[in-house]
């Protein structure tokens, strides 16, 4: 008997809970870290970028409303539903960045236990950003942090997993929908996550994942009217002057960061101030 | 009233007419309008679509709950639809409830729009269901009010039992009560209509009646203006020309919301129809939410990055 003919995955892209290919059609190749061919990634057009935005600026009415307790939890299914599937994703890093087995499976759970480290955040963070203040007059006086809107992010290439959860998980935690660029060499486990959220209960739209060029796609973010923030801890340094102006243009709030740290989430939210008369 | 010589009121004339008419291939028309539909259409002639596809928006609100200040609004946005760019077309015309006929009108004098006008929803919008007396006086009412086009719907049931000579009458009625004052589009609500078949007769029908619009739906029923109906439509006024030497107005209305959507609409005018068909005098677009749509795609144009929302007016 022949040998089995190995069935190939089709890596496309996660726009509004679907995963289209590319509306331009265009693909690149995803090779090891050696040089082997792995398979074709959708190269996404900015097309595809502002298709994702529609789809995440409609999911944030509904997402940024939802209990900050609900949102916890979803969080913390995406960890459960990626616990299921470590396997998988150990494969996809090692095949991609060529590390070792033990290199990619700490990868994978330090994902897992940043997604659940974001999920504890989401109930909290109103409590220590948010404040009663002293006025002189007879109000109550509150402030409370909101979600900004839709918010960008250009995952690091490098850890291609833990990455783009760091992009994600603190951006959605407080209520903004995400649109994130994954890793261009390391795609694979970014499509995977994709699946993943698919069964994690997320709403759709709330994040949004391509596949593609820095240089095509971090601009054209960057100058999106409704594009409210932008994460570009993984942008290259060369890109960063061209997308930091065109982000001024619309007073885009644009950030980068290192390492796991809850004040990814509060840079992408803002401060709402309540008056409230105080009863008779 | 003669009927283009077509028919002369018996209903043996308007069967014989109709019995004329040759089907419509529903595989190849659906083929066709896919077809059309992947045009790409880009650079300088996107930027003529969608200036030709604002002057042809019939800027509609048809809710239970329009209030004058709502009217008043979209009055201010059709003559002006982009606050900040006066090189910005009007729109074809703003479209409304009976009642709030006169409240366009007035606003729309006041602010400078007397270019623009106002089409009423007639005979009982959107269902049709009311006697032939009603009808008649809610077409008059419209047109005492200052509406320049009527908006009526035909009798669908009556279509679908058979009864095609009642519905000729009624259009003939209504044709009538507008005289040389308003312009009469006639709705078919293709989405209750069911065939192709169906959308060709009542086109033909309806031209024959003296309509000078025929027009797809109401809004309020899905399907409503899909691509294949279109088509249809925009053949049987084509052949109606090719007949009478007498050109007809199609106005789809519903379900169009993006510009895409829009460009494709043009595309089959004139493919289907001819470039004669390709302004606002002979096309129309029953749409709220494409004008919005439309102003985000022409700032892209100019400006080279995507629009938000959050510039163009809610309504």
């Amino acid at each position: 008997m022949s040998d089995r003919i190995d069935v190939k995955k089709t890596y496309k892209l996660f726009i509004n809970g679907a995963f289209p290919r590319s509306e331009s059609g265009r693909t690149y190749e995803v090779k090891t870290s050696k040089g082997v061919f792995l398979t074709n990634a959708c190269l996404a057009s900015r097309k595809d970028l502002r298709e994702a935005v529609v789809a995440a600026r409609a999911a944030h009415n509904g997402w940024s409303k939802a209990t900050a307790y609900n949102r916890g939890q979803i969080l913390y299914r995406i960890a459960e539903m990626l616990q299921a599937r470590t396997g998988e994703f150990i494969q996809e890093i090692m095949m991609t960045t060529g590390v070792t087995k033990v290199k990619a499976e700490k990868e994978v759970l330090q994902a897992i236990d940043t997604l659940v480290w974001y999920a504890g955040w989401s109930d909290k963070i109103s409590s220590l950003t948010g404040a009663n203040n002293p006025v002189a007059g007879p109000f109550y006086n509150f402030t409370v942090p909101e979600s900004m809107g839709v918010v960008a992010a250009i995952a690091p290439e490098n850890p291609s997993l833990l990455g783009l959860i760091e992009s994600i998980a603190p951006v959605i935690t407080s209520g903004n929908t995400v649109i994130v660029l994954a890793s261009t060499k390391a795609p694979l486990s970014a499509m995977s996550f994709a699946e993943v959220l698919a069964t994690s209960d997320l709403p759709a739209g709330v994040i949004n994942v391509l596949t593609g060029k820095k240089d095509e796609i971090a601009p054209w973010m960057a100058s999106h009217m409704d594009i409210d923030a932008m994460d570009i801890s993984g942008l290259p340094g060369k890109l960063t002057s061209e997308v930091k102006v065109a982000g001024a243009e619309n007073l885009k709030r644009i950030h980068s960061f290192k390492g796991t740290t809850p004040t990814r989430i509060t840079a992408f939210t803002e401060s709402k101030t309540i008056w409230h008369t105080i009863g008779v | 009233m003669n009927f283009y010589g077509l028919v002369d009121g018996s209903e043996a004339s308007l069967k014989n007419y109709l019995k004329t008419l040759s089907g419509v291939d529903q595989v190849g028309a659906n083929a066709r309008a896919a077809m059309l539909s992947t045009r790409s259409i880009k650079t300088s002639s996107k930027r003529w679509a969608i200036d030709t596809a604002i002057s042809m928006v019939d800027l509609t609100t048809l809710e239970g709950a329009d209030t004058v200040g709502k009217v008043e609004a979209i009055c201010t946005k059709a003559v002006r639809p982009d606050p900040t760019d006066s090189s910005v077309p009007s729109v074809g015309a703003i479209c409304v409830y009976n009642d709030m006929v006169a409240v366009a009108r007035k606003h729309l004098d006041l602010i400078g729009g007397k270019h623009v006008p106002v089409a009423a929803v007639s005979t009982a919008f959107p269902s049709g269901r009311a006697s032939i007396e009603v009808k008649v006086l809610d077409t008059q009412d419209a047109i005492d009010a200052g509406a320049s086009e009527i908006d009526m719907v035909i009798d669908r049931g009556a279509f679908l039992e058979g009864r095609l000579i009642d519905v000729f009458n009624e259009i003939v009625t209504i044709r009538q009560v507008c005289g040389d004052k308003a312009h009469l589009k006639v709705i078919f609500e293709t989405g209750e209509l069911v065939t192709y078949d169906n959308v060709r007769k009542a086109s033909f029908l309806a031209m024959a009646a003296g309509a000078d619009f025929i027009k797809t739906s109401t809004g309020k029923v899905a399907p409503a203006a899909t691509a294949p109906v279109v088509l249809v439509m925009l053949e049987a006024v084509r052949d109606f020309y090719e007949m009478t030497q007498k050109r007809i107005g199609v106005k789809p209305a519903g379900g169009i919301r993006n510009t895409k959507d829009a460009i494709k609409q043009l595309v089959l005018v004139k493919e289907v129809a001819g470039e004669e068909w390709l302004n606002s005098k002979l096309f129309r677009i029953g749409a709220s939410a494409l004008l919005n749509d439309l102003l985000m795609q022409r700032m892209k144009m100019d400006n080279g990055y995507y629009a938000s929302p959050t510039y163009v007016s809610v309504d």
